[in-house]
Order: C-alpha cells, then structure tokens, then sequence
C-alpha cells in the first residue's frame, strides 16, 4: 500500500526535475547556437561566445562592463558585509532578554522583506534624504550591504548557537584575556559559517536585480542582471543566452568551491557531516 | 538603523506636498506636518477607482498561483521526506540546484521557449494549440510566478514535514486510521503551522513581484502592483505616487509577516513540546 503510493509520487517527482531545468539546460544549449536566433537551431558554434570579434560575450564592449561591474559589486559588498555581519551577529547573541528577541528580529526583518519594498525605500533615500550618495556604485553597494547583511548575521549566529559559551569560558577560565578568547577561540570556530556567507552574499548580490536596478545609474553601473533584464524582450542574438550561462556558472562555481571547502574543513576539524552538513550551511536560511 | 530610514524617506515623500512649478514631490520631514490628501487619494483609487483592477489581479495571481505552487511542492516534499529512501540526498541536490540558477535566466528560459517560433510553442502547436503566450497572457504569468518561486516553497516545506514526529501517524494507522484520516487528522494539523509560513513565505516576494510580469507579458492588461510601483518611481514624473503604494504594498506585507512570526513562534512551540 505506502510502496504504491510512494512510487506514484515518484513522478511527480522526477517531473517536476525536469520541467524545472530543462527550459535552463535548454536555454544554455541555445547559447551555441550558429545562427542569430534564441529559438531556432541552426547547428554549433562558439560565435557567441568567443569567435564574434563584436557581439560574443567576450568581446562586446557592453557585456564587458557588465560583467566587470557586476564582479567589482559582488566582492566590495563582501568585503563589507562579512566584518559586518560577523560583528553584527556576535554582538547581538550577547545581548540577553527582552532586547535579544527585538534585535533577532530586526536583523531577520529584511530576509522576507521583498527586495521592491527595500529597492524603492532605498531610492527614495538616496534621491532625496542623502543626496550626498550618488546612484550607480555607491548606492549600489550600499542597498546590497544592506539587503545581504542579515543573512550573514543569521548564518553566522546559527553557528554560535551551535558553539555555546562553554568553549569561550573555558578560554577565560585559562587566562585568556576578552579578547584573545573571542580572536582565538571564537573566530576559529566560526570559520565555516564565514565560509558559509561568503557564499550566499556572493550569489545574492552577482544574482541580485531588483535592489540594483533601481539603484542604478544607467549605462556605467550595468550588472550582469540589468544588462539581460533589458536586452531579453529586443531581438538579442544566443550571446544574451551565453550571458546568462555565465551568471549561472559564476553562482555555481562559488557554491562548489564553498562546498568542498566546508566540507574539508569539517573533516580536519573532526565535525561530522560531510557534504550533506555543508549543504546545510549553504541552505539554512531558507529551512 | 539601514533598515528604518529608508522607510521614514518613503513616508516623507508620500506625505509631502508638490512643487507647484515643477510637479515634483517635495518632502515634507516633519512628521507633524505630513500632508494626507495625496495618499488618501491613492488609497481610494485602490479601493475603487482606476488602481482597483491592478490590486485585485495582484491578489488573484498572487492566490493561485500560491495554490498551484503547494498542488506542486506538497507531494515533492511529502515524497522527500516520507519515501526518498536512499535517492534522498540526489533528489534534494537536484530540486536545490534551481535555487542557485538566476532567475533572470530562468525567466529567459522560458521566454525563448514560448516566443513565437519557440520550442515549446511548436511542441503545442503539434496538438493543434496556437497560442500566443507572450502577448499578455493571465496564464503565462500565473505559470510564470509559479516556476519562479516553487523552490522557495518546497524547501521550507521539505524542513516542516522533516521534522515532524512521524511515529504519530504510524500510530492513527495502527489504532485504525486508514491513510486518508491519518493524513487529514494527524499530519495536516501536525504541519499546518509550517505550511502557512511557507506559504506567506513564497507571498511576500510575489507581491512585490514585477519583472515576471514584465518579462512574460509587458502588457497592461496583466500589471500587478508591483509594475505601477516601478512605472511610478523610475518612469514617471509621480513619484508621489509610487511612494504611497510603496506604503500600501508594505503595510499589507506587514500583516502577512506578522502572521509569518506567529506561526513560526508556533511551530517551534510545536516541536519543543
């Protein structure tokens, strides 16, 4: 009877796999396509990707400077918001009682926010409020920072709940002074988390379009995102297709790295868990 | 703090005057003198005048496509947890791999599939179905909003019904539930906190939803409340406007957030007991 059941649900199952990659698997077939068009096959090649002197992805002006934007945004926003969130994260677990649960809340207040909600806050502040912040780069930065730091804070504190105060106290029970106890004990241990954020920052805001979009400046602040945002609904050849494969390979490629990496140091830390655990630390903020 | 002043900058604008002259909106930063007329304006217009159409269409795409997403996830989830056996860690892998595609690109996707000469538009035309989805069609956005945000569904799904203590279904079928009562007495009611933040989970983002739409359809006909939230603030000399149903979209998801809290608070309750 439950085997019956189970196997039935197998297909809905396995067909909800398929039609939630292969219109993706499809789209990235199509971006070596021979021909000019996004739909119709017309036989192999690297045209757009490589060989098209003007209008592959590597060599075309514009897509260039998408891309280059897109990563100079992706690693200043990390660079801001790891310190940030870990600061962030470590105090907030510090502050005990009623404030603790105002603060735990706050910080997760922008994760279910819709990213309109907090873009069109943002572009009213920066028009208006604090004109002193141009839009393009710098509002850019600052509406990622922004958007990205609460999971940074809720990954990390995730892990120092699962560390407890004991190894710290420990450490001050041995003569570690505040300090060293948090810079020797404490930051070690949160490794994986940082690891952890590095990754989901880094996909969230190479992914992001909507905070940039409206943030943004026109033509010298085009991410990635923005630049197949406006080119998908024109006549755009398979370079638009080859460069959206590069955004999903850039999102892939760190989320692999993030992976093993976690995954190694669990092992040399003598933390079960293996990839599963990692792939728990890349994922819990959505579970 | 990040968080809290953009939103005091939004009501500013909303509750400003406008220039005269230039018709721009000027912010009014005292908050004693925050002027409503202008607000109260785009509050009737939703509630009965010209906005009213978009605020009800965002609710009815928003709804079903909410249900098509749970008809979907529910039975995925179900099947991870309760029948995955050792497949289980493959199958997670796969169903989290769309989670990492853009979803940009996932929208382009099916933009090259059901364009005019698209492969899936062909495919249906074998049938004798000719139709042209791009063109403002309620379905394809439907459909569109659905693809977009399952996985954001199935996950959260996937955690809730992982962490429930199935041995108290095991119980209803031994002490004679057959599996349908045990379903709709026991694991229902066990899981019902965690499915409506699920649910309100996938909402949120779908309420402030507006490149689906503008990418599968850029009709008029199907806008959302999102779209005029767009058109308002980066298109228009109105932004007034825009910052008043900002104010709207936002009060609304407020509630439904506030109803999130609550059942998450009851869910924890739930599995501490």
């Amino acid at each position: 009877m439950k085997r019956n059941k189970g196997s039935a649900l197998v297909y809905i199952v396995w067909g909800y796999i398929i039609w939630s990659l292969v219109p993706v698997i499809i789209a990235v077939i199509y971006s070596f396509n021979d021909g000019r068009s996004r739909t119709v096959w017309q036989g192999f090649s690297l045209r757009w990707w490589f060989t098209d002197p003007y209008a592959s992805v590597f060599y075309n002006p514009e897509t260039r400077n998408a891309i280059i934007n897109s990563l100079i945004l992706a690693f200043v926003t990390l660079l801001v918001v790891t310190p940030l969130g870990i600061t962030l994260a470590i105090g907030s677990q510090r502050i005990r009682g009623r404030g603790s649960n105002v603060v735990q809340g706050l910080t997760s207040a922008p994760l279910i926010t819709p990213e309109i909600v907090v873009g069109a806050a943002l572009l009213i502040t920066f028009t208006r409020l604090f004109t002193a912040v141009p839009l393009g780069f710098a509002a850019q930065l600052l509406g990622n920072v922004t958007f990205s730091l609460a999971s940074v804070v809720v990954i990390v504190r995730a892990r120092l709940v699962s560390i407890g105060p004991s190894f710290e106290e420990a450490a001050r029970d041995l003569g570690a002074t505040r300090w060293q106890a948090l810079r020797f004990v404490l930051l070690p241990m949160l490794w994986p988390s940082v690891m952890a954020s590095l990754v989901v920052v880094f996909a969230t805001v190479i992914d992001d379009f909507v905070i940039t979009s409206f943030l943004s400046s026109g033509v010298n602040s085009e991410t990635v995102p923005l630049r197949i945002y406006s080119s998908v609904k024109g006549g755009a050849t398979p370079a638009l297709n080859a460069l959206a494969t590069l955004l999903v390979l850039a999102s892939f490629t760190v989320l692999i790295i993030g992976l093993l990496g976690l995954s190694t140091w669990r092992k040399r830390h003598g933390e079960q868990g293996g990839l599963r655990a990692a792939l728990a630390d890349v994922t819990q903020i959505e579970s | 703090m990040l968080f809290a002043v953009p939103f005091y900058a939004v009501a500013c604008v909303a509750f400003g005057t406008i220039d005269p002259i230039f018709r721009d909106a000027v912010p009014q930063w005292n908050p004693f003198a925050w002027d409503f007329t202008q607000a109260q304006q785009v509050f009737t217009s939703l509630a009965t005048g010209p906005l009213q159409g978009v605020a009800v269409r965002t609710i009815i795409y928003v709804v079903c496509a909410m249900l098509l997403c749970f008809i979907i996830g529910f039975p995925i989830a179900y099947f991870l947890v309760r029948h995955a056996g050792k497949r289980k860690l493959l199958l997670l892998v796969l169903i989290i791999v769309p989670f990492w595609v853009n979803y940009l690109m996932r929208m382009l996707a099916w933009v090259n599939l059901l364009s005019n000469d698209g492969l899936f538009t062909r495919f249906m035309r074998i049938f004798g179905i000719n139709y042209n989805w791009l063109d403002g069609s309620p379905i394809t956005v439907i459909l569109g909003l659905v693809y977009g945000y399952i996985p954001f569904l199935i996950l959260p799904l996937y955690a809730t019904l992982d962490r429930l203590d199935w041995r108290l279904v095991d119980a209803a079928r031994d002490l004679g539930a057959n599996s349908r009562q045990a379903f709709r007495l026991v694991t229902i009611p066990m899981s019902k906190a965690g499915l409506v933040a699920a649910g309100i989970l996938i909402a949120l983002p779908m309420f402030g939803d507006y490149y689906t739409n503008d990418l599968l359809s850029r009709s008029p006909s199907t806008e959302m409340i999102g779209n005029q939230i767009e058109f308002f603030l980066n298109a228009s000399s109105q932004p007034q406007t825009g910052a008043v149903l900002v104010i709207a979209l936002s009060i609304f998801l407020l509630l439904l957030m506030s109803f999130y809290l609550r059942s998450t608070r009851q869910q924890s309750r739930q599995t501490a007991r």
